[in-house]
């Protein structure tokens, strides 16, 4: 993974938060991730990645985040179901939108939603991770980018 | 004639977040479905003449769906909404008998335009 293709990332995840809350998210500077220090929050949304390019991409948040989320979307329901139902859906979305840069040979997997923080994500061996760290209301989220 | 329109998305938020704005907007909403397969059997039953349609889903995806739908009846109306965001994709699903694509994520003004402009061609 690029810079330039980190920036990428960078830049849908900067999108979604404007976009879909009308409050931007503050993204920090991309770091190389500790492959045994990898960041797991409340729920996690895990997109397998395959075709032209190999790995995977997760976006990670509180439970509060998720909620904030929803409830600016007019979801009254904010079961852990929907909770998870949002992470899962947050990490197909940026994973897809980034199809306008990687191209349709970059095949996204439906999203695979952990829950806690106990959890491990195993990643792809011999791939480096990027963590893109950001905050949104105050609430600390990572996405993950783990492409070869 | 208020339209049926079926809801196919394997995210429920999501569903839901169409179905507030589109009931809001005047469709009646005759069913919602988490994937490909579903959305036939509800498509079947119930014959909607609009249907938001996801891409990205277990059992069935959007494009296999679309083709089976508008095999059933090349009449209805579809509007894609995903978010695989390459044109490609985009050009394929229209390929395929959609009328319209929308990217994930949308707000809720950009879907009732995104259905009124689906809708007002065919009117035209």
């Amino acid at each position: 993974m690029t810079e330039p293709e980190l920036r990428v990332f960078v830049a849908i995840v900067k999108h979604y938060f404007e976009q879909q809350t009308g409050i931007a998210a503050e993204v920090y500077t991309p770091f190389l991730a500790d492959p045994d220090a990898l960041p797991v929050l409340d729920y996690t949304g895990v997109i397998g990645i395959s075709g032209n390019r190999q790995g995977c991409v997760y976006f990670t948040a509180p439970a509060e985040l998720l909620r904030l989320i929803l409830s600016r979307s007019g979801e009254t329901d904010l079961s852990p179901r929907n909770l998870a139902d949002l992470a899962g859906e947050i990490g197909n979305t940026i994973s897809g939108n980034a199809r306008r840069q990687f191209g349709n040979e970059f095949l996204i997997s439906v999203p695979l939603v952990v829950q806690g923080r106990d959890q491990t994500i195993s990643l792809p061996k011999g791939v480096k991770a990027y963590v893109i760290p950001f905050c949104w209301q105050h609430h600390d989220a990572s996405l993950v980018v783990s492409v070869v | 004639m208020t339209r049926k329109l079926l809801i196919v998305d394997d995210s429920n938020i999501i569903r839901n977040k169409i179905a507030r704005a589109l009931g809001a907007y005047g469709l009646e909403i005759a069913g919602l479905a988490p994937n490909g397969a579903s959305a036939l059997e509800i498509f079947s039953a119930v014959r909607p003449q609009v249907v938001t349609m996801d891409l990205t889903m277990p059992e069935m995806d959007g494009i296999e769906c679309i083709r089976k739908l508008h095999a059933i009846d090349p009449r209805v109306r579809i509007l894609v909404v995903s978010a695989l965001a390459d044109k490609a994709t985009a050009i394929q699903a229209l390929k395929e008998g959609a009328q319209g694509f929308l990217c994930k994520p949308f707000t809720e003004e950009e879907l009732t335009e995104a259905i009124g402009e689906l809708l007002s061609e065919e009117a035209s």
